[in-house]
């Protein structure tokens, strides 16, 4: 069953439908394919997290669907339907009355997202005028301190004149979500909110994320390299890799039963309190591949040690579990090789070149 | 804010200080600085009233104050022309003011006005066409420029007056017909300098991270060209302006001033220079100076106010 298929049933009435989503720049040196046809789809009320390393199109693909790749050198390909409209094809005018007001966004840095000449108070005012123009000041400033008490800042009705040099970084970060939630979103897309972050924080940022799905039942994409913070957040997990889609299933599917060996790898490098730390943390071995000139079939052959004859062709994207039909992967090896290849030791990981040989 | 005024002019009294006693080593550097000061063929009584009133038979601080009280007071006598060198300042100033002004404004407003145009063609024809004009207008002289202004504009075709200062009070046309050509050529210099700044400096904030957030908050790109982009692109213009604009009405523009027969501050301060008076030159020096450091001061309050980092 193809990916369309496995999800095509219930297409009508999602929030957003991302379909064989394709972002390629042109640069000197020839062209990106950045993101290399992303199918997938999110419910109000869903935590979806994108996960993968740098380069594999994660944050690319949350960008364009706000529009923001857009630019002379970009080629797009695909849909991204929000309610029933497409993101991809719309022009400047349809995708401004969108952004900020339905879909809303958090940036990795909160060091540097904010303006730094307006006052916190002013720049979440001008979120709030530019979709509802009538409005007076005063009312958009007490909706302001209302957010941002509830994304937790203190004294808010205060901190409303301060301007973002004064705010430590993850109090900059609550204001960049008080500021993405106050038009009330549908749809909240969090590119790495937490990564520039102490962890004591990081947690305190994701306890307001949470929180605030289960108020205003919004759906969140959660793009992030951060498997702990997966782990804690998110309903539904796609894991991309050299800007495509290699599995994608529910939280429980993806950390107990991962049906792609680059998965296998992430799972396998995380650093684990309750094991045994006198050995060396695995890591995948090798590069992810130049996306100028990217690998014939399956983008994982070079660094997998599972790979044989028939990865050359590009494997789908398909459920290939019988008792799990929306789990999808892009892995040519049978479930049952699948599952003795992925034990390494007591655990799961991949498997280094050296062990498989032997 | 109110607290970065009080320093700020705390910290400028300091630099005034600093500045008058510098000023007034120079006399330190002169032998017989009476003699010197006293113009050609003086007479004993004229030497010897000049020592009584700077003091220069008495310590170096009483020195210092006797200079300055005849600076401040208005007192300082060119012996050379037998006239006073304040009350000249005074009567120069409205001119080299009127230069520096209306040409300030121009290069201020053209210089915005290409270096956004630049920006938001940059790569295509008018950012090309533009970077020449402002190469050209870079490394083009005022004494060449201004005289080619006023061969062609001036004598040849007889499209503008060309030199001489008419006073505003007296004829405001006249006043600003006059000023034209001097406006225009002091101007090109600027123009291109700022043109090219306020390009790299609008192309590096066009990718920073809070206009991405600008974007994605839904505001027109009209909107973020303007209030964020613009906004945080004309900081290091500001600060540009208050230097280059200082250094005009404290006498920097003593090649236009001379093409076009203007007889302000530069000038003076140019045939004083030639002449061996010192007096005025003393007090020129001063007198740039001074305005130098006031207008800083401004400009560093606009500064504060434009960018609240600096509010320390």
């Amino acid at each position: 069953m193809s990916a369309d298929g496995a999800r095509g049933a219930s297409t009508d009435g999602r929030l957003l439908e991302v379909q064989d989503l394709k972002v390629s720049f042109r640069t000197e040196d020839g062209v990106v394919q950045a993101v290399d046809g992303v199918t997938f789809g999110i419910d109000s009320g869903e935590v979806l997290a994108i996960v993968g390393e740098s380069g594999s199109g994660k944050s690319v693909t949350a960008m364009t669907l706000m529009g923001l790749t857009r630019g002379p050198n970009t080629s797009f390909g695909g849909r991204a339907l929000f309610q029933g409209k497409d993101l991809v094809g719309a022009s400047e005018d349809e995708l401004r009355k969108v952004r900020g007001a339905q879909i809303a966004m958090v940036f990795q840095d909160p060091m540097s997202s904010l303006d730094p000449v307006y006052r916190v108070g002013d720049q979440i005012v001008e979120q709030i005028r530019v979709h509802d123009k009538k409005i007076s000041k005063a009312q958009a400033l007490d909706r302001a301190a209302e957010l941002m008490e509830k994304v937790g800042i203190p004294r808010a009705g205060d901190r409303l004149r301060s301007y973002p040099h004064e705010f430590s970084g993850g109090m900059r970060q609550r204001v960049m979500i008080a500021m993405a939630l106050v038009n009330s979103p549908k749809l909240l897309l969090a590119d790495e909110p937490t990564t520039a972050l102490d962890v004591t924080i990081q947690a305190q940022i994701l306890d307001e994320l949470r929180t605030l799905r289960e108020e205003t039942g919004a759906a969140v994409i959660l793009v992030t390299h951060d498997l702990g913070v997966v782990a804690d957040i998110a309903d539904r997990i796609v894991v991309m890799y050299a800007g495509r889609v290699v599995e994608h299933g529910t939280l429980d599917e993806i950390f107990y039963d991962p049906q792609h060996p680059y998965t296998w790898g992430l799972l396998g490098s995380i650093a684990r309190v309750d094991r045994d730390r006198s050995q060396r943390l695995p890591a995948i071995p090798g590069m992810p591949p130049s996306l100028l000139r990217p690998p014939k079939g399956c983008h994982f052959r070079p660094r997998c040690p599972h790979a044989f004859e028939r990865c050359t062709d590009v494997p789908e994207l398909a459920a290939r579990l019988p008792d799990a039909p929306a789990h999808l992967d892009r892995c040519w090896l049978e479930p049952e090789q699948k599952r003795k290849l992925r034990q390494v030791g007591d655990q799961i990981g991949l498997a280094s070149r050296e062990t498989v040989i032997s | 804010m109110g607290r970065f005024i009080v320093r700020r002019l705390a910290s400028m009294v300091g630099v005034l200080f600093a500045i008058s006693v510098l000023t007034f080593l120079i006399f330190q550097a002169i032998p017989n600085p009476a003699v010197r000061l006293a113009g050609r063929f003086p007479t004993p009584a004229t030497i010897e009233h000049i020592n009584q009133q700077w003091g220069f038979d008495k310590p170096i601080y009483v020195q210092y104050l006797k200079t300055m009280k005849l600076i401040f007071t208005g007192q300082v006598i060119s012996y050379t022309q037998q006239i006073n060198v304040v009350h000249e300042l005074w009567t120069l100033l409205p001119v080299t003011a009127s230069l520096a002004i209306g040409a300030g404004i121009i290069w201020l407003s053209m210089g915005i006005l290409f270096g956004v145009l630049s920006a938001w063609r940059s790569g295509r024809w008018l950012d090309r066409g533009l970077t020449v004009l402002s190469m050209i207008g870079v490394s083009m002289p005022v004494f060449f420029l201004g005289a080619v202004m006023s061969y062609y504009l001036g004598d040849k075709w007889g499209i503008l007056p060309a030199g001489d200062y008419v006073p505003i009070q007296q004829d405001p046309w006249q006043w600003f017909v006059h000023m034209l050509m001097p406006w225009f050529a002091l101007s090109v210099l600027f123009i291109g300098v700022y043109s090219r700044v306020l390009r790299s400096t609008i192309l590096d904030t066009v990718n920073d991270d809070y206009v991405r957030t600008a974007k994605a908050k839904g505001l027109t790109e009209r909107q973020v060209m303007t209030r964020h982009v613009l906004r945080n692109s004309l900081i290091p213009i500001v600060a540009l302006f208050g230097l280059d604009f200082a250094a005009v009405i404290g006498g920097g523009a003593i090649l236009t001033e001379t093409v076009f027969n203007l007889h302000g501050i530069g000038q003076y301060a140019a045939q004083s220079v030639a002449a061996l008076d010192i007096p005025p030159v003393l007090v020129i020096t001063l007198f740039g100076a001074f305005v130098v450091v006031l207008i800083g001061g401004v400009v560093d309050v606009l500064y504060a106010y434009l960018d609240p980092r600096i509010r320390l």
